[in-house]
């Protein structure tokens, strides 16, 4: 028995440098919200998603935890030429989980997958943004040898932009850009995110999947840069009840929750592990450009006008938001361009100066939102707002979510709530989406002028001309046209005890890869 | 009776296939999409998602098609997790139901009947009181009331249960605890008034007085004679509350993060999910039916004057 301890105990300190050389510690317990559609990234749509995603993928490019800002991935460097419009990638030797090589060819290989129109990826319109000949190919109009990616050799990938599209390196961090591992996918076909088959070539590989219950993935053995990944074990907790989830964080049962309930908003603001930053999104409400009398900018200024948001962000809505007057948010290198200031005195009169002084013979409309508490709260405060101010009969139509998407997809509704959260920080992600016929410019706002703006800042390059001309878009947009009413500015919330946990930070995209995150 | 097990049989199939044709086109009518989402996707790549899931056909060859599917036993592709079939999550997540159901039911029955009993010997005393006092709240206090309010004391105050879960590696078999007592409350309840007021009114009729007559013992009268008789209601009641207990776990599932079908039942009717509100309606309907059948045949036992031919 002597001999077999003394035996065990050399044995373990002949292990024990190599064991703790290296060693990872800490198990992240994270509240995910829904769960994951799946891990295929050509099949994914959401945020629980992209949260997984940062673990167990990774594509050229990664996302810097401090600011989001774009850091070398799969690609070590790259180049830029012919006027912005094309980059070379030089590809470092890195291998799948299972030792494959992962080479210029899987880029091509994945993001033909990707765009391939049987493939009915619902995110292809994204890199279908960038990538030349992506658009044609994803909608039949070519095939595949019009997409414009290439591999040189094995080590280097090249793609050809619609433009020079200088925010192309932050948008190249989304799943859509990501990988697949295609042989895996050929020997087990929709099966291979299963445990067991599953590959990955991000700092995690998965170690467990159980739908509803759980999600884990353990340090990935041949990640390029395993000796930077320190914790031991990511745990990503589905929780479709906001309170269930907020109370596992209360009681110790989770290390970062994502959301917080509303009701215990001002209890979660007291702990120190409330972490709040401006998130790239903007509330805003969307009116019909085309439908009489909201066809008439002075109208729509109006009721910009008579709204406080100051009231709704510090009485309503209580997460710390800002005011907007416009729909970008402010970013490095740009200043939005604002639309009027609360004056009711104003809006009255620009009321008054279209046709309906005090209101009168405006017809009755609704404010369209999607059901829920704060919504509710805010369409209520605007409602009296503006019939308070300008005299004007509102009422407040709430649908649920699906059938709200779809009342306003078709149109059919005169004043919506609607947000939108920036794909990548550049302006353009808040302001291209307007241009006339676009599939998500629902208020069917149309001015060439703006349309001409948007195209030509697409052809710029990285600069302030280029910043220039998308403030001039949004002049055009909001300060002249009004076409929708800004509300405020989104912040991310999330319950992490920094004290504990180190690589964490607050940034606008709300995005924190696991890969920087280690116990402390 | 074996004829009559043929018959009964052969009766589902029918109401099955009615069941399946009503939802199949009441869940299109719904507005809105699987397919919609707060950024729209564009024409062009819905067309190809409709085309991946032959969206694109008339209404009546995508009916079609699905009948030929159920009859293979494929429930299709889910449209919301597109890495599992509608199967999978059916195998995987009906026996946590089934789980949570049974071990709900047994508690309520178990503690049900026995305080019915209590409450009805002792009737009009303090026992009788206590307990049909708890048993007016297990009634009235819904579900998603009981849940966080237990959660509240046993975990975040009292710090002796984890808040949720489902015996996983972390908390084990501990973690049923709370949903199972919460689940139960509301059949525990009525059970308890269903037996009380079925012992009652057995204890008084003719033949429970010959028995008093004929000398027997107290308890030989309630377990040989009451019980049998005054559990008739009981089990009827029994086909439907099970059913219901599997399809009314949806609530005690989101709260606990059960992970069970309940769940899907009703995500997938928020996300348009068609397959997999299918897959669950389907599921949910042969429990309800093989339920009724089971209760009909339990009756022929307890009750003499049943037969079926």
């Amino acid at each position: 028995m002597k001999k077999i301890l003394i035996a065990f105990a050399i044995f373990a300190l002949a292990l024990m440098p190599f064991g703790n050389a290296f060693a990872n510690k800490g198990e992240l317990i994270i509240t995910n919200g829904a769960e994951p559609q799946g891990l295929d990234h050509a099949q994914i749509s959401g945020v629980p998603e992209h949260r997984i995603f940062f673990s167990l993928f990774e594509g050229l490019i990664s996302a810097n935890p401090k600011d989001a800002s774009p850091l070398p991935g799969v690609a070590e460097s790259w180049t830029v030429s012919n006027g912005g419009k094309t980059y070379t990638f030089k590809l470092r030797k890195t291998t799948w989980s299972d030792g494959v090589p992962i080479t210029a060819k899987t880029f091509v290989d994945s993001w033909l997958r990707l765009l391939a129109p049987e493939t009915a990826a619902r995110y292809a319109w994204f890199p279908a943004m960038f990538i030349k000949g992506a658009e044609d190919y994803n909608s039949k109009k070519g095939m595949k040898d019009v997409v414009s990616i290439r591999a040189i050799d094995d080590y280097t990938f090249q793609m050809d932009l619609v433009g020079p599209l200088p925010y192309v390196l932050g948008a190249l961090i989304h799943y859509s850009f990501g990988i697949a591992p295609l042989h895996v996918i050929d020997k087990h076909g929709k099966d291979w995110t299963k445990p067991g088959n599953f590959v990955g070539n991000g700092p995690f590989v998965l170690e467990k999947w159980e739908p509803q219950k759980q999600l884990s993935a353990v340090p990935n053995p041949k990640y390029w840069d395993k000796d930077n990944v320190h914790l031991e074990r990511v745990v990503y907790l589905p929780t479709d009840d906001n309170n269930t989830a907020y109370n596992m964080y209360l009681n110790k049962e989770s290390d970062w929750a994502t959301v917080i309930p509303l009701d215990q908003l001002s209890e979660a603001q007291l702990s120190d592990d409330y972490q709040s930053g401006p998130y790239l999104g903007t509330y805003y409400y969307v009116i019909q450009n085309e439908k009489k009398p909201f066809d008439d900018p002075r109208v729509r200024k109006a009721l910009s006008m008579s709204i406080n948001r100051k009231h709704i962000v510090e009485k309503i809505t209580r997460k710390g938001e800002s005011p907007a007057l416009s729909m970008v948010p402010p970013m490095a290198g740009y200043t939005p361009s604002l639309g009027d200031a609360e004056n009711v005195e104003k809006a009255k009169q620009l009321l008054a100066d279209a046709g309906f002084p005090g209101g009168k013979g405006f017809p009755e409309f609704k404010i369209l939102y999607n059901t829920n508490e704060a919504h509710k709260k805010i369409a209520e405060y605007v409602q009296q707002a503006w019939n308070e101010n300008l005299g004007l009969k509102v009422t407040l139509m709430n649908q649920e979510w699906k059938t709200y998407l779809n009342t306003r997809r078709k149109g059919d509704f005169t004043v919506a709530r609607a947000g939108w959260i920036g794909d990548y920080q550049d302006p353009n992600t808040f302001l291209d989406m307007f241009v006339s016929g676009a599939g998500m410019n629902g208020g069917k706002y149309s001015n060439s002028g703006f349309d001409n703006l948007i195209k030509k800042a697409a052809s710029m390059e990285a600069g302030p001309a280029r910043m220039a001309a998308l403030q001039e878009a949004e002049k055009l947009f909001i300060t002249d046209d009004q076409s929708v009413i800004p509300i405020y500015g989104y912040t991310s919330q999330n319950m992490i005890n920094m004290n504990k946990w180190g690589g964490w930070y607050n940034n606008t995209m709300d995005w924190h890869p696991t890969k920087d995150i280690f116990m402390k | 009776m074996g004829k009559y097990f043929i018959r009964r049989f052969l009766g589902l199939l029918p109401t099955l296939f009615v069941i399946i044709t009503i939802s199949f086109f009441m869940i299109r009518l719904a507005p809105g999409g699987p397919f919609d989402e707060e950024k729209a996707v564009p024409q062009e790549i819905l067309v190809n998602i409709e085309k991946k899931y032959h969206m694109d056909e008339p209404i009546v060859m995508q009916y079609g098609r699905y009948l030929l599917d159920i009859l293979r036993g494929d429930l299709g592709p889910s449209f919301r997790y597109p890495d599992h079939d509608v199967n999978f999550f059916i195998v995987s997540s009906l026996p946590t139901s089934l789980l949570l159901g049974s071990m709900s039911m047994g508690l309520a029955l178990f503690l049900g009947i026995g305080s019915g009993i209590l409450c009805a010997v002792r009737q009009n005393t303090w026992v009788d009181y206590f307990f049909m006092s708890i048993a007016v709240m297990g009634i009235s206090i819904p579900l998603f009331v009981i849940g966080p309010v237990l959660m509240y004391f046993f975990a975040l105050k009292m710090h002796w249960l984890p808040t949720s879960g489902w015996v996983d590696s972390r908390a084990g078999w501990i973690t049923v605890l709370m949903p199972v007592v919460t689940l139960a409350s509301y059949y525990f309840a009525y059970l308890a008034r269903l037996s009380r007021a079925s012992i009652i009114e057995t204890l008084r009729s003719d033949y429970v007085r010959t028995a008093r007559a004929k000398g027997l013992s107290g308890p030989v009268i309630m377990f040989k004679h009451v019980l049998k008789g005054a559990m008739l209601p009981v089990v009827s009641y029994l086909g439907p509350a099970f059913a219901a207990i599997m399809t009314g776990s949806v609530v005690v599932e989101q709260i606990f993060r059960v992970p069970g079908l309940g769940k899907f039942f009703v995500q997938s009717a928020f996300n348009r999910d068609y397959t997999l509100i299918m897959g669950t309606v389907i599921v949910y309907s042969i429990i309800l039916i093989i339920m009724n059948f089971i209760v009909d045949i339990v009756y022929s036992f307890l009750d003499p004057r049943i037969t079926y031919k």
